[in-house]
């Protein structure tokens, strides 16, 4: 198992201790419609829903059943519609393009289903992109960066290309760049999509560590439902463009609570 | 995104697509070798031109007569003037005072006269001209053969080459001039020349001012009833020098092909069409001067000495207007040939914006990753902006070293050809620093402009659809 990876010495602010009955996200009639000549596509059509802080979240359904544009909503990369995605008291919709690059910056990690790294760097430059976005200072980024594999398991391929690796080390270092600026939101779209199962189970399991062990919110976009119910704790349905079932998954969420209760023990 | 993370990610960038990147670069570096080659070109020509003639003497030099003088150059600034029958005439006090003048380094008289001079018994009439010891740093001397006056009273002469020509009874055919300097010089330097001349020469009462070493010829005329006689007398001369340019080519028909130190001129008190005017004047009774030239510390300063020796009451010319001509003939050569090196610098930028247009294509999808990650629209404009000047920097730096190149194997193939023609090596082509720095600027300026465009188009992009693409 992995080390997670702690809140030291960066520059990002650190995550708060996790309150589950702290609102993360909420999104209101949430649309996005896209025209197609004089059809109007209605990739997301109403949907409501809250997200509470350090919560576990699978959104489900199947494809173009709008999954993907709530989340892309959700991580600032797409405005809706009509409607708000309210998160830390922001409406995503009322901020400029600066405010939302700044917001994707410091609130959200992202992890592809095509991992997304920069083919021509190395994994320890891809690691570092966003701190040079986020100006952090050179001298400590190089280590964060090395520190954030490390914690990945990929301390041996810091100087590696990402052609040079398999999908789930690959997938590694995409986590590892989602969490250098600390987050408070995971969005991972399909992130076992490209992998074998057994990879995406170590995927998963080190997902479901800094869920549990950072507090960090994680909204996962799947269509394996089989994976979602291993490790969400709610599981949104969604279909064509809107939410058809929102609903709790009891063995996870005990099984959260334990290893949460445990963590806190560990940590007093 | 802090400067050097710019930097660092931008050289990192055109790295990746080395071949193409380098070949935009090039493209850069053509222009901007284009330009400094064709400005340096127009600089160097303009300050040859200068350099020519201000050598010359004819753009530091003030022509000086006298308003009593038939001659008038002055046009509309002497029609106020005082009457000519008033004005003052050119004496030795008068070039004295004008010797006294702020910024005037010497003023000498014009002497120039026709007489004859005779070699090997032959005789040959021609106009002989005065030299100041001054005239020796002028461009007209340097590729004469032999040496310039060895003092201001010497009795030598420099001939010019068809004077050289006629006394050794060669005639060179016309339109072609071949005939070798050198070889000319060798008959005839060393060699003695007689001069006979007409010197005027003081009443009975009045001091003698006979010049030294002249003898008076056996048939002496005088001019009767005058304040002065005129006497023939002869004068021993030797050629030390043969001058292969003419160096009074500007003054046309008047133009002289014999030349004499100019105090052995004075000494010698040749009788000059001056003197005739003078008798018929209120003046006759001291020698006059038909004209005086001013030379001027510093050609910029030729118009103010020109104003004080207007206020004494003379007439003044100088070729500063010309002079004036010429410096706006090569500013606007400098501008065309700026406006024809640039159309290279244009045809470069629009290959920037090419590679810029193609690199966003290429790297949408990481343009697309960028902004997921964080990246603002700023931080991609900028992005784009330091590859684009970083070949412009890259490209201007190539293009000031070709293009200094260029200017280099010019000057050197057109001096050989220049040697082989027998005419001394010029340097035609200047670089200078400001030339340097003003490409480079400008090439990181036009590089800058042409990533405008594309820096604003990458910027735009919409993330969802650069994930998107493949």
């Amino acid at each position: 198992m992995a080390p997670p990876i702690t809140s030291s010495g960066n520059n990002a602010p650190a995550l708060k201790a996790p309150s589950i009955d702290t609102v993360a996200i909420r999104a209101e009639q949430l649309c996005r419609h896209y025209r197609m000549g004089e059809n109007v596509i209605r990739a997301v059509d109403g949907v409501t829903l809250t997200v509470r802080a350090g919560e576990f979240v699978a959104l489900l359904g199947s494809s173009g059943s709008g999954k993907s544009s709530v989340l892309n909503l959700i991580a600032g990369l797409d405005r809706p519609t009509s409607g708000s995605v309210i998160v830390q008291q922001r409406d995503l919709a009322q901020l400029s393009r600066e405010e939302l690059a700044g917001y994707r910056l410091h609130t959200v990690g992202m992890v592809f289903q095509s991992f997304n790294l920069i083919a021509s760097m190395t994994l320890a430059e891809n690691v570092e992109l966003p701190m040079r976005f986020a100006e952090v200072d050179r001298g400590k980024r190089d280590s964060l960066a090395r520190e954030a594999l490390a914690r990945v398991g990929l301390q041996a391929r810091v100087n590696h290309r990402p052609s040079e690796l398999s999908g789930g080390e690959q997938q590694r270092a995409g986590l590892a760049r989602a969490l250098i600026n600390r987050p408070q939101l995971l969005l991972a779209d399909e992130p076992t999509g490209n992998l074998d199962s057994h990879t995406g189970t170590e995927i998963m399991n080190m997902v479901r560590e800094f869920n549990q062990q950072l507090g960090m919110t994680v909204v996962m976009v799947t269509h394996e439902r089989a994976l979602a119910e291993h490790y969400a704790q709610r599981l949104i349905f969604l279909a064509d463009g809107k939410l058809v079932r929102d609903e709790s998954n009891p063995a996870v969420i005990s099984n959260a609570a334990t290893d949460r209760a445990g963590a806190i023990g560990g940590q007093s | 995104m802090k400067l050097p993370d710019l930097a660092e990610l931008a050289v990192r960038n055109l790295r990746e697509s080395f071949l193409r990147n380098s070949l935009t670069t090039i493209g850069i570096a053509v222009g901007v070798a284009s330009l400094v080659a064709m400005l340096s070109l127009g600089i160097g020509l303009q300050q040859l031109a200068s350099r020519r003639l201000m050598k010359s003497g004819l753009f530091d030099t003030v022509l000086v007569t006298s308003r009593r003088d038939l001659r008038n150059f002055g046009g509309d600034d002497e029609r106020n003037a005082p009457a000519p029958a008033q004005s003052r005439i050119l004496d030795e006090p008068t070039r004295q005072q004008l010797e006294q003048l702020p910024n005037v380094l010497e003023a000498y008289p014009d002497i120039r006269f026709i007489t004859e001079l005779r070699y090997e018994e032959k005789p040959h009439l021609t106009m002989v001209a005065a030299l100041p010891a001054s005239a020796q740093s002028t461009d007209a001397f340097e590729g004469v053969q032999g040496h310039f006056f060895s003092s201001d009273t010497a009795p030598e002469v420099i001939i010019q080459k068809a004077f050289a020509e006629e006394l050794l009874g060669k005639t060179p055919k016309s339109g072609i001039d071949e005939t070798n300097v050198a070889k000319l010089a060798a008959s005839l330097l060393g060699k003695e020349l007689t001069m006979r001349y007409a010197q005027r020469e003081a009443a009975p009462g009045t001091p003698s001012t006979a010049a030294r070493g002249a003898v008076p010829a056996a048939n002496n005329d005088s001019v009767a009833g005058a304040a002065y006689s005129v006497v023939s007398r002869e004068q021993k001369l030797k050629i030390v020098g043969v001058a292969d340019l003419d160096p009074e080519s500007l003054r046309g028909p008047a133009r002289a092909r014999v030349f004499l130190p100019l105090k052995l001129a004075e000494d010698l008190h040749v009788m000059q069409p001056a003197d005739l005017r003078a008798l018929s004047s209120a003046a006759g009774d001291r020698p006059a001067y038909s004209s005086l030239s001013v030379r001027v510390k510093n050609p910029g300063r030729v118009q103010t000495v020109e104003d004080a020796i207007k206020k004494m009451g003379f007439n003044t010319f100088s070729i500063l207007d010309a002079s004036r001509s010429i410096q706006q003939f090569f500013k606007v050569l400098d501008v065309f040939l700026g406006i024809f090196g640039s159309l290279a610098l244009a045809v470069a930028s629009i290959g920037i914006v090419n590679t810029l247009v193609m690199a966003i294509l290429e790297r949408r999808r990481e343009i697309g990753i960028m902004k997921a990650i964080g990246a603002s629209d700023g931080d991609i404009k900028k992005l784009f902006f330091a590859e684009a000047g970083a070949m412009g920097i890259l490209g201007g730096v190539l293009g000031v070293i070709l293009g200094w190149a260029i200017g280099q194997v010019i000057n050197l193939g057109t001096n050989i050809y220049l040697k082989r023609q027998s005419f001394p090596p010029e340097h035609f082509w200047s670089v200078s620093w400001w030339l340097v720095a003003f490409a480079i600027l400008f090439s990181f300026g036009v590089s800058l402009v042409s990533g405008l465009y594309p820096a604003a188009r990458a910027a735009r992009l919409d993330p969802v659809q650069a994930l998107r693409y493949e």
